[in-house]
């Protein structure tokens, strides 16, 4: 952890997505605590950043077309996409791990058809598949955590299997096995634990990747739907009134890049790390 | 080679084919009649059972399925639902417009995605290194669609430069040649743009890495003790190497760049495949859905084995690999 904080990419990685947690954690307490509320829609609408309004209440980054905080969204928006990204990145782990790992550890038929299926998963366009998803079922926030979860695994069972596949030739594994260690718990407790780091890389990278496409379901209206506010579906309330008011859409995106760009530069940094250990 | 070349082939065809059945799989999977939405909410039983006779939905699914993609081989995609055209025609008119958008945009992020990134590799550990690496985070980490949204209100509303929106303007027909190839780069300018900035940002850093690699192998050692000037070692010794799996890199980004021009097609209203997909997923037509699926898995299929076939032609080495496989 010391030497991640050494390295300047992990620091910024760490800090930002460290604030953005904190900040979605403390919504109610840095923010108005109601981010659908409207009052005076005609009287507080489209007020710019820093303004204040007739109720005396402060908006730092400005108000929508329904006079609601756009600080206040923004915050509360932070809590959906952290949380849908997150739980569909950790689907998307425990789904590649498990087809990972067995097609590493069992050869043969089960290890040509799993890979098979990762390969041919890997060659569809993911928004493409997506979107199809996406259209079947009614939107809300679990199915974009189902479908985010379901396209996003391949990567991370490829890592896995290829790790898997030269762990378990090393002596630690055939001494556990001349042990007789049970195949589940050779696998389980000896390899895994030996190949976290890459899938550590590839999730924090999934995060990034999930936030950008959680946003991008949200913006064409098949994510979260308003008035939950989702970065991507404020950025396309904003889109009308890009002229008047740009800063309803400026700020959600200015908020997901963020998050996204520490979210790589933190892979980055691991990744770094993790290969100048292993050439060591 | 030949036979490598065909074992390919058959490997992009089965993708192909698992994308359709998986497709008529989910479509049968989802709730919702396809047939009391066509029939409406106030149909008899019997008008009800007649129109699901009518599509085929009273068949066993086997035999649903193999007509379908009896009729998909024919070229018979059924009609849209939402406009009444033959969905064939609406998928014809399209993919030629997405093709044009992706491949130019290909071209242009990797050519401007080298430049960033052997500027870095030759200056590496230096400020200017660290800030085009923060410069191509930034880039690769920019939604498509706010990217698009920002350049449309910076280049098209406060200083009114180039179209919002579109491939033609409305007045496109009566101008001349020369007005209608403007019109088109104009309408262009914008969605090209965006989809070459983001790829910018992967295709830098990629080069980045490819060229520090190769720096270190000894023929460069080599060409450097031979007194070359740096920048003929770079272009001449470094470069060529770095090509291959620069290829092979363009292969595996077709998804993700397919993923990008959905949602800049959408912003921009371009005519391409990625907004027929947008639209008639948000107007739930399945049959136009199903169509730009394939139609989009084939064309990252095509460009996989394209990038393939390329890698193979550049590099001896891997023509013998891809021949010994």
């Amino acid at each position: 952890m010391s030497r991640l904080l050494a390295d300047r990419r992990g620091t910024f990685g760490i800090v930002v997505l460290a604030l953005a947690v904190l900040l979605a954690l403390a919504a109610p307490l840095v923010t108005s605590g109601a981010p659908a509320e409207q009052r005076d829609v005609v009287g507080t609408r489209f007020l710019p950043p820093f303004a204040t309004d007739r109720y005396d209440a402060f908006h730092l980054l400005g108000t929508d077309r329904f006079g609601r905080d756009v600080w206040t969204r923004v915050v509360y928006g932070a809590r959906i996409s952290l949380t849908v990204s997150g739980l569909a990145v950790l689907l998307s782990v425990l789904v590649g791990v498990g087809v990972g790992a067995v097609a590493g550890y069992a050869a043969g038929g089960v290890a040509t058809l799993l890979l098979g299926l990762t390969d041919f998963a890997l060659a569809l366009p993911r928004v493409v598949l997506l979107l199809l998803l996406a259209a079947l079922w009614p939107p809300s926030a679990t199915l974009v955590i189902v479908v985010l979860g379901l396209t996003g695994w391949m990567t991370i069972a490829r890592l896995v299997h290829g790790e898997v596949r030269s762990l378990a030739a090393r002596p630690f594994v055939e001494g556990a096995a001349a042990l007789g260690a049970r195949g589940s718990r050779i696998l389980g407790r000896h390899i895994l634990p030996n190949a976290l780091t890459p899938v550590i890389v590839a999730a924090a990278l999934g995060v990034g990747n999930a936030v950008l496409l959680e946003a991008g379901l949200s913006f064409l209206g098949l994510g979260v739907q308003p008035p939950t506010p989702s970065w991507g579906n404020m950025i396309a309330s904003g889109r009308d009134s890009l002229v008047n008011a740009p800063w309803i859409a400026v700020a959600p995106g200015v908020a997901l890049v963020l998050v996204v760009v520490a979210c790589t530069m933190l892979g980055d940094a691991v990744r770094d790390l993790y290969y100048r250990d292993s050439n060591r | 080679m030949l036979a490598a070349l065909a074992r390919r082939v058959t490997a992009g065809l089965a993708v192909i084919v698992g994308v359709v059945t998986l497709t008529f799989c989910l479509l049968r999977l989802a709730p919702g009649d396809p047939a009391r939405w066509l029939v409406g909410p106030n149909a008899t039983a019997a008008q009800l059972s007649a129109q699901r006779h009518a599509l085929g939905l009273d068949r066993p699914l086997v035999e649903q399925y193999a007509t379908w993609v009896a009729r998909a081989a024919r070229g018979d995609w059924g009609t849209s639902i939402a406009s009444g055209r033959p969905v064939a025609a609406l998928v014809a008119e399209a993919w030629p417009a997405t093709v044009r958008l992706v491949g130019l945009s290909l071209v242009l992020s990797y050519l401007l995605g080298l430049l960033i990134g052997a500027i870095q590799a030759a200056r590496s550990g230096s400020p200017l290194d660290t800030g085009l690496s923060v410069l191509s985070v930034t880039l690769f980490a920019l939604p498509g669609y706010w990217l698009g949204l920002m350049l449309v209100m910076t280049l098209s509303y406060w200083v009114p430069l180039l179209p919002a929106f579109g491939a033609a303007g409305v007045n496109a027909p009566h101008l001349t040649r020369q007005e209608q190839l403007l019109d088109a780069l104009r309408h262009l300018a914008l969605p090209l743009t965006t989809l070459t900035l983001i790829g910018i940002g992967g295709a830098a850093r990629y080069f980045r890495g490819a060229l520090l690699d190769v720096r270190g192998q000894p023929f460069v050692t080599t060409a450097r003790a031979k007194g070359l000037p740096p920048a003929r070692i770079l272009f001449s010794h470094m470069l060529r190497n770095a090509l291959v799996p620069a290829l092979v890199l363009l292969g595996l980004s077709l998804p993700a760049l397919f993923s990008g021009a959905v949602f800049v097609e959408a912003v921009f209203a371009w005519p391409g495949v990625g907004r027929v997909l947008v639209e008639a997923v948000q107007a739930r037509d399945y049959p136009v859905v199903t169509a730009a699926t394939t139609i989009s898995a084939t064309l990252v299929v095509a460009g996989n084995l394209l990038a393939d076939v390329l890698a193979a032609y550049v590099d001896p080495r891997t023509r013998a690999r891809m021949a010994a496989v």
